[in-house]
């Protein structure tokens, strides 16, 4: 707890804004409202206070006049490395993994996550307010915790600790288990085991009387909020009969788990809807790139999504190039192959803010939201709209970035100053 | 003709027995692996009222396109259907000319992408220029089809950039073969890739090897160009020797006729030498400005030409060197920040390139980017428009199509929709720039080869046989 303390007073000073109202805006609340033509959306301190078909705006506010343009949520990615990966190829810039640490699940991002990072504006000058930042295995099956952010600058940037434990059970795990999927399931259910007598025996380890565990004490008691169901388990699983298995583990010991992957998850559509497993996918994935996608296809995220799957749809093939920035033009290319346009806006907003547990704060435009609000120059989803303002947490965002400096640094490079001349 | 320059006296003493002649052919020493594809044959076909986008920078908002034996026979606004061609309604549809992606690793990295299927770096030493990338393509990469589905119908495939000097690339038509020699683009020049920065020095200094710095790089080119230049004058001789009249063939008149021995053939230095030569293009793997300035001087210092600097991260840094030099950059739209070389990538890099005059082409080095280059140039093209570059939608085409082309030296032959190139063709539902487009019907060489709507027309390689269910789409 006391990581959280030190958190809190690092990033999470209130912001102080003024109050804003967005008028004569299609907004779409993606909450019960559904889409208001000449709607209005006011906040105040960080938080909506109305958002509506024609609520007037307070004395003292400033009024944006949208002229019509579409206003969303903040859009959010379901799984980056924000914050924490600065040059991906530069292991001294990454804080995403810790091969040489003593434990794996105790691991905790957050402790990394460095708001100044330069990856941080540039996407969310594309619209992205929120993202779970995760870590990657690198020792056993277990990743460690992830954390989700908000990418506000200054005070607008906020974090969430321990959002999810992040764990491999596809061929990935497999190795990290010793080498067959025979290996990674024991080992997690021994893990399991381990974890049940030690939630029945805390005074035991205390003493040292406790037999051997497969876990060090430090994973034991990171995964004791994933027992009791307040830390989701996020299982990256690609092959239909993983999944399979990961279903069947999710209800033997009523977890809660969040299937990260699913290249052939739609496969066994109906059963994680049954099962109420959400899914972070990829809607590009569309090639056998191993022995365990060989099902990727196009029809994945469109086929989950009418199974009644929760679908969040995640920047995970373009996080190595820091692709984050395309997370709307993903959500795009899935309508493209058939989702509805509604659902896949939602699989960039509401849908995370449910899957993560945020859904009090985050991810429609209603009352009491944080005011994470974005107006777009066009139809968010394509590829050449951009947002014409960003607001996190109710604070209007600085939309430069290192991009936008050296774009203009080099904009009329006929024209550079000669070598020895000050550059522009 | 190429075939008697080539094999010269040998080939006339076998022509003295023609039997023996049957029995061994003489090889072809220059193009040894030739290209076995000839286009299928097809319909008269005509699309007609749709929006076209030349590929070379025109735009008809309604024209009428004819294929006819593999070529395009017209295309403009008052082209009629010939009588019996199949008319397909291009009403509210997009045609543009089949995409061509520069920068491919298709079937030398095929997917699955297993041990066995690694096949694109030759990692062992920092010069294998004696290799040429189509002894790796295996022709059954699921990606092959998946690109098609996104307009691809023409991409070179490179080696990887983990080598000085890499190997030969190979130009394919992106068709159904059972062989790559099947795939080969008829008549395309060789490339030669090559890599400047942090991978030649990774990988090798790693192994306590040079290069383990970019002098070491730039040493490594410089020895290699030398040895070139001496083997390309040793052959230059004996070719000089062998075509001069008796007496004056590089001996003392009234002296014997000295035996004209040919030098010995190495396979690095032919690579080497054909790209002294002109005869095989310069693809180079830089993503910094200021190399590519030092490899601009480097190329002078021994006389050749550098076609194209490929994922050019930074070329918006150098692109009046570009211009003037007549160097084309190959580009992501929006690929940062995954190393120090990338790390000043920018959204306008395509844009500003253009703009300063150079020749300026999409690339994808990637399975699933190639499979929507045109919504990468969507990207790039609207980045470029927020800072105040006037492009035109169909001036951006030209970094699609007609470009790459130009890089790969096939643009008499396709990259754009005119009369008699390759009716390389792309049929789109929508913009093509934007996200919601999808390729409905892909042409090569006039013969349908994707149908979006008709499963019998997306063809699955042999891997995917049995391993997937047929009742998804690729």
């Amino acid at each position: 707890m006391k990581r959280l303390l030190v958190l809190l007073a690092l990033f999470s000073t209130p912001a102080l804004a003024e109050p804003v109202a967005i008028i004569n805006a299609t907004v779409h609340t993606m909450g019960r409202a559904g889409v208001l033509k000449n709607g209005t959306v006011i906040f105040d301190n960080g938080v909506i206070t109305a958002a509506g078909a024609g609520p007037a705006p307070p004395a003292g506010a400033r009024v944006i006049d949208a002229k019509g343009a579409i206003v969303t949520p903040g859009l959010m990615d379901s799984l980056t490395f924000l914050g924490l990966r600065e040059v991906s190829g530069e292991d001294s810039t990454d804080d995403t993994t810790a091969a040489k640490a003593e434990f794996s699940a105790a691991f905790d991002v957050a402790y990394g996550l460095n708001p100044a990072s330069a990856v941080i504006p540039v996407t969310r000058a594309h619209g992205i307010t929120r993202a779970i930042t995760a870590p990657v295995t690198s020792k056993t099956i277990f990743a460690g915790q992830a954390a989700a952010i908000s990418l506000g600058e200054g005070a607008s940037f906020w974090v969430r600790p321990g959002i999810g434990m992040f764990m491999s059970l596809d061929g990935t795990g497999a190795r990290l288990a010793g080498g067959a999927r025979g290996a990674s399931w024991v080992y997690l259910r021994q893990a399991m085991d381990d974890l049940r007598f030690f939630q029945g025996n805390r005074k035991a380890f205390d003493r040292a009387e406790a037999r051997a565990t497969l876990l060090p004490r430090a994973d034991l008691e990171a995964l004791l909020p994933v027992l009791d169901g307040s830390m989701p388990l996020v299982v990256e699983a690609y092959r239909e009969s993983d999944i399979r298995q990961v279903i069947a583990f999710a209800g033997a010991y009523k977890l809660r788990v969040i299937l990260l992957g699913g290249a052939e998850a739609w496969k066994v559509a109906p059963e994680l809807a049954k099962a109420g497993i959400p899914v972070i996918a990829d809607p590009r994935d569309n090639l056998p790139t191993s022995f365990e996608t060989l099902g990727a296809s196009l029809d994945n995220v469109p086929r989950l999504q009418k199974a009644g799957v929760k679908v969040a749809i995640a920047t995970l093939g373009g996080a190595l190039d820091q692709r984050y920035r395309s997370l709307p033009q993903f959500a795009g290319i899935a309508v493209a192959n058939g989702l509805p346009y509604d659902q896949a806006l939602a699989a960039i907003t509401r849908v995370p803010a449910e899957i993560w547990g945020m859904a009090e704060r985050y991810g429609t435009l209603e009352k009491g939201k944080d005011a994470d609000v974005v107006i777009w120059s066009g139809d968010p989803l394509e590829i050449a709209s951009v947002p014409a303002a960003v607001f996190i947490r109710g604070t209007a965002q600085d939309l430069t970035s290192r991009q936008t400096q050296l774009r203009d640094r080099y904009r009329d490079v006929k024209n550079q100053p000669p070598a020895g001349y000050l550059p522009r | 003709m190429r075939k008697w320059m080539v094999c010269g006296g040998l080939c006339a003493a076998l022509a003295t027995s023609a039997l023996a002649a049957d029995k061994a052919p003489t090889p072809n020493l220059k193009d040894p692996y030739p290209s076995t594809y000839k286009a299928p044959s097809a319909p008269v076909t005509a699309i007609v009222g749709a929006a076209v986008f030349t590929g070379a920078g025109a735009y008809y908002p309604t024209a009428t396109v004819v294929m006819a034996e593999g070529k395009i026979l017209s295309v403009g606004p008052d082209v009629s259907p010939p009588a019996g061609a199949v008319v397909i309604d291009g009403k509210g549809k997009i045609v543009t000319p089949g995409i061509i992606d520069v920068h491919s690793h298709l079937g030398d990295y095929a997917v699955p992408s297993v041990n066995a299927n690694d096949d694109g770096n030759e990692a062992t030493s920092p010069n294998t220029a004696q290799v040429w990338a189509e002894h790796s393509v295996w022709p059954q990469d699921p990606a092959f089809v998946r690109a098609l589905a996104g307009g691809v119908t023409v991409m070179q495939i490179l080696p990887g950039s983990a080598n000085l000097f890499g190997g030969r690339s190979v130009t394919i038509k992106n068709v159904w073969s059972r062989t790559v020699q099947g795939m080969k683009f008829p008549g395309a020049p060789y490339g030669l890739k090559m890599a400047c920065g942090e991978n030649p020095k990774r990988v090798y200094g790693r192994k306590g090897t040079s290069p383990a710095t970019r002098m070491g790089n730039f040493a490594g080119y410089r020895n290699a160009w030398i040895q070139a230049q001496a083997y390309r004058d040793d052959w230059d001789k004996y070719e000089a020797k062998k075509s001069a009249p008796l007496g004056k063939g590089g001996t003392e008149p009234g002296k014997k006729e000295e035996e004209n021995k040919p030098p010995k053939r190495d396979l690095q230095l032919e690579t080497l030498a054909g790209a002294l030569r002109g005869e095989i293009l310069i693809h180079m793997h830089c993503y910094r400005g200021d190399e590519m300035a030092q490899v601009i001087d480097m190329a002078k210092e021994f006389g050749y030409h550098v076609t194209s600097f490929h994922h050019a991260v930074e070329a918006y840094k150098v692109g009046d060197l570009l211009a003037k030099e007549g160097i084309c950059a190959s580009m992501w739209a929006d690929w940062w920040g995954f190393k120090m070389e990338s790390l000043d990538g920018i959204e306008e890099n395509i844009p500003l390139v253009h703009a300063t005059g150079a020749c300026a082409m999409i690339h994808s080095d990637d399975n699933v980017g190639n499979q929507r280059l045109n919504q990468d140039v969507a990207r790039a093209l609207a980045a470029g428009r927020r800072m105040g570059l006037d492009i035109s939608d169909a001036e951006a085409w030209t970094w699609l199509t007609l470009n790459p082309a130009k890089a790969l030296g096939i643009d008499a032959k396709t990259g754009s929709i005119a009369s008699g190139k390759m009716a390389d063709v792309v049929v789109w539902d929508r913009d093509p720039f934007s996200v919601y487009a999808k390729a409905e019907k892909v042409y090569v060489d006039g013969a349908l080869a994707f149908d979006l709507h008709d499963p019998a027309r997306q063809f699955r390689s042999d891997f995917e046989l049995g391993y997937v269910g047929q009742e998804r789409a690729p």
